[in-house]
């Protein structure tokens, strides 16, 4: 069996793509949409790796990564941010936040498998 | 130096700006020369009943003579001293240079000041253009669409033997994006178009000039009249219109009516308009009638009233290219400034003065009609050994009366917008994107 991804993002078509090229890839991809419960998500699912949108409905991405990273079990799991926005700031913010790669939309699926791939030591 | 002790430094200051010798003021506010002398420089304390006797001799505000004035002044050069950048004003001699010229002192606080408003209203203006939220929203959402159509259409292309099923999904969420992507775009616009600051758009004087001559139809039956003189051009120069325009532009209106005076009263309308209507719209024969030179029978054609000779536009550059007037004719554009198309007649004519050029041309892409060019380039003013000679190129445009034989050359309105291929007048590319 694959690894296990969590994509969270709230744009249907973005999700139905990304989870497309992620299967094909031979990832197990589960995803969700909001912010609000975003960290139970996260617990529920038990990733490998989580891809997590900055701009999300209920909370910011920032916000839910510092979850995230308070929580021991996922302390050290690969965060992969997606934002729409490439200044500094939002980089920086990221990198605090304990991101561990940071990606601007609109990104090439091509970029995104290379970044999971690398993320996981696939 | 105690601030209170320079008081008597600006006395003596004021005294000999007003010209008064000391014995005067001294003998004016009711106390011995000596005294006053012991005063200007500083060496006696003064008290207020002399400070008003002397303030009222020398017709000045007491406080301008007393350090409550400066204290203000003081403290505002002490903050603009403060700045960091700034490279070390003397700050012991500050009182000094309050007292002694207190003109200069009040216009570097005042710019002080205003350079801090500038700053807070920049600030101000970068910070509402970052959090605006509309515009935020308008660009998240073509910021969403573009990644999902980016993504969607690649999974499209790349993926080998992909699955009807899913071939028919993308290409439906591709058409919804492309959907969102248009209405995201369009809000943008929209937004942009209407921002409040619009009106206030950056206009350089010339535009304000060529905005002003266009609402009079670039024709001024004010200085028609066979009287009309320089007071005519500066009664036009009054009314509400041109007072709008800021004062470079004034003067720069100004120059043009004032030309435009001169050359009706050497070619008057009523006799110019008759040969017109007898010879038709031929500058050089035109010319060859009246005497006048070409130039100046192209500006003449120009500033006939539109009714009577239909469209004439008129171009006029320096000898660096820079086009200094416009009347604008359908279908030729014209860029504002600067940087128009090489290829024009306008500057073929500069390579040999007085020597006519006349040319059908049409500008390359949407909207270029062919339009007949009649271009010629002399002698700006009056030159002499001792000066360089001033070089102005003037290109009549006529809408084209159509059957001629001559071939019509294409040109373009700037490079950055022009979309020919190989140009050997190019000089910088075009963001028309090839194929476009």
């Amino acid at each position: 069996m694959g690894k296990k991804v969590l994509l969270i993002e709230d744009e249907p078509n973005i999700i139905e793509a990304v989870s497309f090229i992620l299967s094909r890839d031979g990832w197990e991809v589960k995803t969700h949409s909001n912010g609000h419960d975003a960290m139970e998500a996260v617990r529920l699912r038990g990733p490998d790796l989580i891809i997590l949108d900055v701009m999300l409905p209920g909370k910011s991405g920032f916000d839910i990564l510092t979850e995230i990273r308070g929580d021991v079990e996922f302390a050290e799991t690969p965060v992969l941010m997606l934002t729409a926005r490439g200044q500094m700031k939002d980089r920086e913010m990221a990198e605090k936040a304990g991101a561990s790669q940071y990606m601007t939309k609109p990104f090439s699926n091509a970029d995104v498998l290379a970044a999971v791939r690398d993320l996981v030591g696939a | 130096m105690p601030e209170r002790l320079m008081i008597g430094t600006r006395i003596r200051e004021r005294r000999v700006l007003s010209g008064i010798r000391q014995s005067e003021l001294a003998k004016q506010a009711g106390i011995s020369p000596s005294y006053l002398n012991l005063i200007e420089h500083n060496r006696r304390r003064i008290g207020g009943k002399t400070l008003l006797k002397l303030a009222q001799a020398l017709e000045v505000e007491p406080q301008v003579l007393s350090e409550g004035a400066e204290a203000t002044l003081i403290s505002a050069l002490r903050e603009a001293a403060g700045e960091p950048g700034t490279d070390g004003p003397e700050l012991s001699r500050i009182e000094e240079f309050a007292g002694r010229f207190p003109g200069w002192a009040g216009l570097l606080t005042d710019l002080y000041r205003r350079t801090q408003g500038l700053e807070r209203t920049v600030e101000t203006l970068t910070d509402r253009l970052a959090h605006d939220p509309f515009l935020a929203d308008s660009l998240h959402e073509v910021i969403s669409s573009v990644t999902a159509i980016r993504s969607t259409s690649s999974i499209l292309v790349e993926t080998e033997a992909l699955e009807p099923e899913w071939q028919a999904r993308f290409h439906r969420n591709i058409n919804e994006d492309s959907a969102r992507l248009t209405e995201g775009a369009q809000a943008l616009v929209k937004y942009l178009e209407g921002a409040p600051n619009r009106d206030a758009e950056v206009q350089s004087p010339q535009d304000e000039m060529h905005a002003y001559l266009a609402t009079r139809g670039y024709h001024f039956e004010e200085l028609e009249r066979d009287v009309a003189g320089p007071r005519d051009v500066m009664r036009l120069l009054k009314d509400e219109a041109a007072q709008a325009m800021s004062t470079p532009a004034q003067s720069l209106t100004r120059e043009v009516l004032l030309r435009y005076l001169a050359d009706a009263r050497a070619l008057p309308l009523g006799p110019f308009l008759a040969r017109v209507r007898s010879i038709g719209l031929q500058p050089d024969r035109l010319a060859d009638a009246t005497g006048a030179a070409m130039a100046q029978v192209f500006r003449r054609l120009a500033a006939l009233p539109g009714d009577e000779m239909g469209p004439v536009g008129l171009v006029i550059c320096d000898a660096s290219g820079t086009l200094v007037f416009r009347k604008p004719i359908d279908g030729f554009d014209m860029p504002r400034l600067a940087g128009a198309c090489a290829l024009w007649p306008l500057y073929q004519v500069m390579a040999q003065p007085q020597v006519p050029l006349r040319a059908r041309v049409r500008q390359v892409g949407r909207g270029g009609e062919v339009v007949d060019a009649l271009a010629v380039a002399g002698l700006a003013a009056p030159t002499g050994f001792d000066r360089p000679a001033l070089m102005q190129a003037h290109m009549l445009l006529l809408p084209d009366p159509g059957g001629a034989a001559e071939e019509v050359r294409a040109l373009g309105v700037s490079c950055r917008i022009c979309p020919i291929k190989d140009c050997v007048a190019r000089r910088e590319p075009s963001i028309i994107a090839e194929g476009f």
